[in-house]
């Protein structure tokens, strides 16, 4: 990721090594950080990390759960690049990712019929499902001055809720109610597996498609400009003519729909039924590595993918060595962290390069209780 | 019903709300100067790991309660050095913060999962414990209540009485004329982002020696964010903000009342409450409809239900401040 970023952060004329170095930093001290707390509980950190690295790329079956990971991962991430891009902090992914399998998984339960049939079916549901909690949390805001982060945080933990509801009541498995989860599916409603693995071929020409129209949406559309107007200055696109609370609700609900999306693959190739965390983390990773990506659609796959072998090296970590899988978190969220804090050279004073992280992002701000503003209501 | 049940349930709504009020007080005092932590759940969950274990390993409550607040403040002051030296986005900051938190607390407290630990005594105050109905409900209490109740008071007199908590407000209203009048505005709010994550890491170690014993995965996930929006409903004033964390304290013992009532009714149910209820409490103070429903009631109403109704946040809060 360094080339791209230097080219962006290019002083004029110097080249100053530590400069070209710089991008690489945050992943060198993150590394550190988290071998930092692995020496703590007495592991090494570079069996630690080659654990997790077979663990991730060690075998086929391995390599290709990474891929299966990675899928959601990025329809998710491409969502949120239309939210943010509007200037909003869509946190509410995660409900969103939620009921996309709840609705798909209701159509897996409760329709029989051949595949051809059953998966677009599904596949719609999931995203009329995201898109609707999407819709939920952009008219509480438009219309309720609830700002996104806390209605869509609010609605998380009711899709969470309504999830184990669902596993643990009208569709729990016939031989009992577990929190575990439904009965599998019947096998047509699956998406069809690549051999014995959890990835689905079909997923991914989901995320390519989901790509290729986002990619289009921002860079060629008047919608795209629109959103880019109101995630800049919603003041002056409201003078354009943009109409916020349209484009809000529609930003929201188109990445409420790729989030359903994300949701369905979860259920229908990563497991093959409704589970108690059925998101497990996804929406919010989904976040970071959107903020990692500087907000520019090319760098998210690449950002996607090390996230995914990181978290499932981890998993692979924790089972050999009995250290908590957190470790994967921790090593991507103090990556994120030192990228936002130290992604440009110039805020500690070396060089005089660009500010690299912020550049393209929208000017997102958090305004709690937003449009209150002061005088409007006379009076007091 | 009967009496001294009413009294229980009571003494326990203001024992859960206790840690929300610490930390609802710590953010006003941060957010009124014009920074937003956003870490607040990932740095309660830090905390409240923190103080378990430093209290079980040291067996001394004051160091637990010391390392948490040095945790929160360390948390506070990433989002206030990333702000204002950094000049980056103070929910970004905050918002990974917040996952962090939740990440790093597992991990470091993995050894540690429900362990019996050290526990915060119980102190009634005398004299004062025999009070009918008060007595019992507020001073038959711990150290942890009389704190929170205490901090109240204080944090309201600090900022609506003081010089420098007018300096304060000043800071998170506007910057430019407070700046202008010789107040530091950005010392000012590495100050009280500070001390108002020093509060949220004593809440933190409040969960987890006091009022919900012990240390497990997500200990008190959610509380954070319940916290942020209890701030908003309580138009960042701390007595307001205490209200708000009473009624979601309330809402918890509702729902263990309700339960008993209901059985057949599924559990997960009463789990929705305090969600539900952060949305609604939020459109109350926020949506237009409340705006309109005012405006139709009578002239003389008006602002009385205004002021209850309706929050402003504190002008330049989550901005960036350059001075000279």
């Amino acid at each position: 990721m360094n080339d791209a970023e230097l080219s962006q952060g290019k002083p004029a004329g110097t080249q100053n090594w530590l400069l070209r170095l710089w991008p690489i930093v945050p992943i060198i001290a993150a590394l550190l950080f988290t071998s930092g707390l692995l020496l703590l509980f007495n592991a090494g950190p570079l069996e630690s990390y080659s654990a997790m690295w077979t663990g991730a790329f060690g075998d086929a079956n391995k390599t290709f759960s990474v891929l299966a990971f990675w899928i959601p991962l990025l329809l998710a991430s491409f969502g949120l690049l239309i939210t943010f891009t509007a200037g909003l902090w869509n946190i509410g992914i995660e409900g969103q990712i939620i009921l996309g399998a709840i609705f798909a998984s209701w159509v897996a339960l409760k329709v029989d019929g051949p595949a051809i049939l059953l998966i677009p079916l599904e596949l719609l549901a999931a995203m009329v499902g995201g898109a609707l909690w999407a819709g939920i949390v952009a008219v509480l805001k438009t219309r309720g001055k609830v700002n996104e982060i806390f209605g869509g945080l609010a609605l998380n933990n009711l899709a969470i809720i309504l999830t184990n509801y669902l596993i643990s009541g009208p569709w729990q498995p016939p031989e009992g109610g577990s929190f575990r989860g439904t009965t599998p599916f019947q096998e047509a409603a699956l998406l069809p597996r690549y051999m014995d693995t959890r990835f689905s071929p079909l997923s991914l020409v989901l995320a390519v498609s989901a790509f290729v129209i986002v990619f289009f949406i921002l860079r060629g559309t008047t919608w795209g400009l629109k959103l880019k107007a109101l995630g800049k200055n919603p003041y002056s696109a409201f003078l354009l003519g943009v109409r916020s609370e349209r484009e809000t609700i529609m930003a929201m609900m188109f990445c409420g729909a790729l989030g359903g999306l994300a949701g369905a693959v979860r259920v229908l190739s990563w497991f093959d039924s409704l589970r108690q965390s059925i998101s497990g983390g996804i929406g919010f990773l989904a976040l970071l590595i959107v903020i990692l990506a500087a907000y520019r659609i090319f760098w998210v796959p690449l950002i996607a993918l090390f996230f995914s072998a990181v978290l499932n090296g981890s998993i692979t970590l924790q089972l050999r060595t009995q250290l908590h899988s957190s470790l994967g978190g921790i090593l991507t969220g103090v990556m994120v962290l030192f990228v936002l804090l130290f992604g440009s050279a110039k805020q500690l004073g070396i060089g005089k390069t660009k500010q690299v992280v912020s550049e393209g992002a929208p000017e997102v701000t958090y305004s709690p209780a937003d449009t209150i503003v002061p005088g409007k209501h006379g009076g007091d | 019903m009967n009496d001294s049940e009413f009294v229980r349930v009571m003494a326990s709504i203001l024992l859960q709300a206790s840690p929300l009020i610490i930390a609802v007080c710590g953010e006003i005092l941060t957010e009124r100067s014009g920074v937003v932590n956003l870490s607040l759940d990932g740095s309660l969950l830090m905390a409240a790991m923190t103080g378990f274990v430093v209290g079980l390993l040291t067996q001394n409550l004051w160091l637990g309660f010391g390392a948490a607040a040095l945790v929160g403040a360390l948390f506070a002051g990433i989002v206030a050095f990333g702000s204002i030296r950094l000049g980056q986005s103070q929910v970004a900051i905050g918002f990974v913060l917040a996952l962090l938190g939740d990440d790093l607390s597992a991990f470091l407290g993995q050894n540690y999962t429900r362990t019996p630990g050290v526990a915060v005594p119980h102190t009634p105050i005398p004299i004062l414990k025999d009070i009918p109905i008060i007595g019992p409900v507020i001073f038959d209490q711990d150290i942890v209540v009389y704190f929170a109740l205490v901090l109240i008071g204080i944090t309201w007199w600090w900022l609506n009485r003081t010089q420098p908590g007018l300096r304060l407000r000043g800071s998170g209203e506007r910057p430019e004329a407070a700046f202008a009048r010789g107040v530091g505005v950005n010392r000012v709010r590495y100050l009280y982002t500070i001390l108002g994550g020093a509060l949220v890491g004593i809440a933190g170690a409040a969960y987890s020696l006091d009022v919900k014993i012990g240390w497990s995965d997500g200990h008190v996930r959610g509380f954070g964010w319940i916290a942020l929006a209890i701030v908003i409903f309580g138009g960042w004033s701390p007595i307001r903000g205490a209200f708000g964390a009473l009624l979601f304290g309330a809402t918890k013992a509702l729902a263990t009342y309700l339960q008993r009532a209901f059985p057949e009714v599924s559990v997960v149910a009463f789990n929705s409450i305090p969600w539900v209820l952060m949305i609604l409490v939020l459109l109350a103070v926020g949506s237009d409809y409340t705006e309109r429903f005012i405006s139709a009631m009578p002239k003389d109403w008006q602002r009385p239900l205004r002021r209850v109704l309706r929050v402003s946040p504190p002008m330049a809060l989550g901005t960036t401040f350059h001075e000279g």
